[in-house]
């Protein structure tokens, strides 16, 4: 030891003898260098999963205080608590247990608000994170395994929020609790032995707020946990992604190192989504557990709605036609199972196979860490945007009561729009989306060939008008561009590609010298090296800025 | 320390041997106390495959640009700290130098702000943090862009842990052994259904007492109101509807006991045309149907009167009451089932039996018990 302390470069601080002691032990320093410089993709789209992270962060730390006041048996009680109008009733304990918390805890009810809040934000961030990997294609090889896990952990908080949304075993969750229970019931063969085995009998007996309590708050938080723990590992390993621009390639990644600009960001989009549920969950009233009053199987109030991501399965129940299957030796397949069990069982088997299923239609089993933009794959757009169409006819079906009643619309036309609309508009999604894509390419390739519009009209000799176009790079003796498409995106605007004057800084007044910018912008204009310090000079062509080709980025002089 | 070592296959001294062609090889202590900061970063980023490309320095120190982001940034904090004392005041002063924040009806404006505040004040304080973060980052740190190789898999790693995973396997000389590879897998097999089978607990028998197919209604059972009270023929205008329970211990707790007493318009009795072999089942101009849509069991609970038809909110089934309750539109299938109606001796209203066939959602084996 006495040799190190001994060496040059032997920490003086108190905080560098300290690091020092700590690595003596511990051997941190390697590791924590090179996540320190773990090199992360600076794009917004790559934040939409850490927001689903954040969700279950606060999901864990709000469900864990709420399991300090709730009780989940289902012995009946009669409520004596603070509020009144339900004062005397009979109910059961997790419902009275459930008041409690929103009107005997001390800031219960925020609590429990948020964690309702930061339930329904954990599955949209789900959701439009994996339609951000879907349509950019970042599931292709070699990130199948973690789409997989991806797939996985929807259907997993999916369960999350059935489970919890029984809990309280008010009027609403309770005749949710009825559904479950018919679609177990409506399963072949096994239906009635499956209820038996889930709620220990007939419905709705005594044990199966306790069973769902144990589920929601141990067994699948903790899958959960070990899942986003893989699908993080996998993704350091795999690194990340990226869109194609300027210096990207499949071997490298670039962007910000995670210390200390990445951190910083991720950081506040902790804070972020922490403040947004917090105000939503104080702000804005969700689901008003007293106003539904205790589950009565007699009871149901009209207009009831599960929560949003569970609407679709409720609106393929109500459109799917009232078909049992009867077969021989007095058999019957319900007609309830093919739209919850079957239909959702196909629809995440699907998707979780996608990967897979892209890989044998394609022939495609190379690796890619460059992204694609959806309108270069126009196909797999397209496929998407019509399962997105199907799933969004479901969903509005799942509300059509809702609907019906607000727009003064005829129930069974609404049932009718859904089951025809579930089948024709998504073929006519698809179209639209290919066309859509294939316009776009166009476009791309246009102004690639023959520049930007520039907005200025020229009259030739002959009196003819033209407009002039600003090409983006080399051009040929017939004034046609030379760039090639790579991928990334194509600036259309005079803007994007320095036309117009960058803004001085300030808001009330200007707090940058406006003449030195201006010097600034010309001597980059003229693609000089700045002389003197560039601190206040901002420069385009960074690849962080959307990855913009920054050979073509400089306006040059402009060709007819 | 001790420098002698007696442990078998220990060279003698007790010293580190020598390093592989680590950075420390590379890089002499004396070397790296020779270089800066930046340097230091540097070199080690690019032990980590990590280039720095291009770095936009931050505002200049001293500049008003500097100054005017800094300002920005500590106010956004000063905030978060504000919010963050508004949601302490709130939270423990409610009830102390504040009015109470318990909720009741018809109390004062302060306990229905209680929780909406601390939701403003405690949302404002974290997006406070987080905007004043966001600033940070963008306004007062540099602006570096970095590239990272990427790499793909080692066929070195691959073939030298191949041949560990392989010679390990030889060495066992489980391949040769196939009696006793045989048995390590009726081994797994049993001890693996061993730890799940304890989960049979879990399996009951379904078809014992057909719990599915009957109810606590029964002959001579009195039908009650929620609220316990019997109902005589004439306690209903025609075209209303009542919920009904069994008189039996619980009978209005009952999952599946619900039923609708409907006392039809003439012009609707007139009209009715009860399900084969069910004709008798009513009684004068009362029907009695399961409440429990045999779709997904959701109470159907809302009756149109004009046209006698019965809406299930959960999935819209609709149901025909002058026809049998039969399904007139939406996923139902089957027709509401019938309780046979009588009045006994003192007028009340009583059933004539249970429910000839299983109430509620389908299932696979409903016809045949």
């Amino acid at each position: 030891m006495a040799t190190t302390t001994a060496a040059p470069g032997a920490p003086t601080t108190k905080i560098g003898q300290a690091a020092l002691e700590f690595d003596d032990r511990l051997i941190v320093a390697g590791p924590l260098r090179r996540t320190l410089n773990k090199v992360f993709p600076d794009h917004w789209s790559f934040l939409l999963g850490e927001i689903a992270l954040y969700c279950f962060v606060i999901l864990l730390l709000s469900g864990t205080y709420l399991t300090f006041f709730f009780d989940a048996t289902m012995q009946e009680v009669v409520y004596e608590g603070s509020y009144s109008p339900l004062r005397g009733v009979e109910m059961s304990a997790a419902y009275e247990s459930t008041l409690g918390i929103s009107f005997d805890v001390r800031g219960g009810l925020l609590i429990r608000q948020i964690h309702h809040w930061a339930a329904l934000l954990f599955v949209a961030a789900i959701v439009v994170h994996l339609l951000r990997i879907f349509f950019t294609g970042a599931f292709r090889r070699p990130r199948e395994t973690n789409w997989l896990i991806g797939v996985v952990l929807l259907v997993l908080a999916l369960l999350m929020g059935v489970t919890g949304y029984t809990l309280p075993d008010d009027l609403l969750s309770g005749t949710g609790l009825r559904i479950i229970s018919a679609i177990i019931l409506s399963i072949p063969v096994i239906g009635t032995w499956a209820h038996w085995a889930v709620f220990n009998g007939d419905f709705v007996g005594t044990e199966i707020i306790g069973r769902f309590y144990i589920v929601h708050v141990l067994i699948l938080p903790a899958i959960i946990l070990a899942l986003i723990a893989a699908h993080l590992l996998i993704l350091v390993k795999q690194k990340h992604t990226q869109f194609p621009g300027a210096g990207r390639t499949e071997h490298n990644v670039v962007g910000n190192r995670l210390f200390p600009a990445f951190a910083g960001k991720a950081t506040a989009l902790l804070f972020i989504v922490f403040g947004l549920c917090a105000a939503l969950g104080g702000l804005v009233q969700i689901n008003p557990i007293w106003l539904w009053g205790p589950y009565n199987p007699a009871q149901v109030s009209a207009g009831s709605q599960p929560d949003w991501y569970i609407g679709f399965l409720d609106g393929s129940t109500r459109l799917f036609p009232a078909w049992d299957l009867n077969l021989p030796g007095d058999y019957t397949i319900p007609a309830l199972f093919w739209p919850t069990v079957v239909g959702a069982g196909l629809m995440f088997t699907v998707l979780a196979l996608y990967p897979m299923i892209e890989r044998k239609l394609t022939g495609d089993t190379a690796s890619h860490h460059l992204l694609q933009r959806p309108r270069d794959v126009p196909v797999r757009t397209s496929a998407g945007a019509m399962a997105l169409t199907f799933y969004v006819v479901l969903w509005i079906s799942g509300g059509n009561d809702v609907i019906a009643e607000k727009f003064d619309l005829s129930l069974n036309a609404m049932i009718w729009f859904g089951r025809i609309g579930c089948l024709v508009l998504p073929p006519f999604a698809y179209w639209l989306t290919y066309r859509l894509c294939i316009g776009l390419q166009r476009h791309d390739r246009e102004v690639l060939e023959h520049g930007i519009e520039t907005g200025v009209i020229r009259r030739l000799p002959s009196g003819e008008f033209i407009e002039v176009h600003q090409p983006l790079g080399p051009v040929d003796e017939h004034g046609h561009g030379q760039l090639a498409y790579g991928g990334a995106s194509v600036p259309k605007k005079m803007n994007q590609v320095g036309g117009a004057r960058r803004a001085i800084k300030g808001f009330f007044k200007p707090v940058e010298e406006p003449a030195e910018v201006q010097r600034q912008a010309e001597l980059e204009a003229r693609g000089l090296e700045s002389e003197q310090s560039d601190r206040q000079s901002i420069t385009s062509g960074r690849p962080s800025e959307g990855g913009r080709p920054s050979e073509g980025g400089r306006p040059q002089a402009p060709r007819d | 320390m001790s420098t002698t070592d007696e442990h078998p296959g220990s060279s003698g001294s007790d010293v580190a041997g020598p390093t592989h062609g680590g950075p420390d090889d590379d890089h002499t202590p004396a070397q790296l106390a020779a270089m800066d900061r930046t340097e230091l970063d540097r070199l080690g980023a690019r032990y980590d495959g990590v280039e720095i490309l291009h770095v936009e320095p931050g505002p200049l120190p001293g500049s008003g640009l500097e100054k005017q982001a800094t300002r920005q940034v500590t106010m956004w904090f000063a905030l978060a700290a504000f919010f963050a004392v508004a949601f302490l005041v709130v939270y423990a002063g409610s009830g102390w130098f504040l009015p109470g924040w318990e909720w009741e009806v018809g109390a004062d404006a302060w306990s229905a702000l209680f929780t909406p505040l601390l939701g403003l004040a405690m949302g404002l304080s974290l997006l406070c943090i987080g905007i004043g973060l966001v600033q940070y980052v963008k306004k007062l740190l540099p602006h570096e862009t970095a590239v990272q190789d990427k790499h793909d898999g080692s066929h070195f790693d691959r073939v030298t842990t191949g041949a560990t995973l392989m010679s390990g396997l030889d060495k066992s000389g489980l391949p040769r052994r196939k009696l006793l590879l045989g048995t390590l897998g009726v081994m797994g097999a049993a001890f693996g259904a061993m730890l799940i089978a304890p989960l049979g607990g879990l399996i009951k028998n379904p078809n014992t007492g057909n719990p599915l197919g009957t109810t606590s209604w029964a002959e001579g059972v009195r039908l009650l109101r929620d609220d316990g009270t019997p109902i005589r023929p004439g306690d209903q205008q025609p075209g209303s509807l009542e919920t009904v329970f069994p008189a039996v211990e619980g009978g209005n707790r009952q999952a599946d006991a619900a039923t609708m007493l409907i006392r039809l318009r003439p012009e609707q009795q007139f009209s009715e045309e009860p399900r084969e072999g069910q004709a008798d089942f009513s009684y004068g101009d009362y029907v009695a149907y399961s409440k429990i849509c045999t779709h997904a069991g959701c109470p159907v609970s809302l009756y149109e009167q004009e046209t006698g038809r019965i809406l299930c909110p959960c999935h819209q089934s609709q149901f025909q009451v002058t026809q049998g309750a039969k399904p007139v539109f939406g996923p139902a299938t089957r027709p509401l089932p019938q309780l046979p109606i009588t009045v006994d001796d003192e007028g009340y209203f009583v059933a004539r039996s249970d429910y000839i066939e299983a109430v509620g959602p389908t299932y696979w084996n409903r016809e045949r018990i």
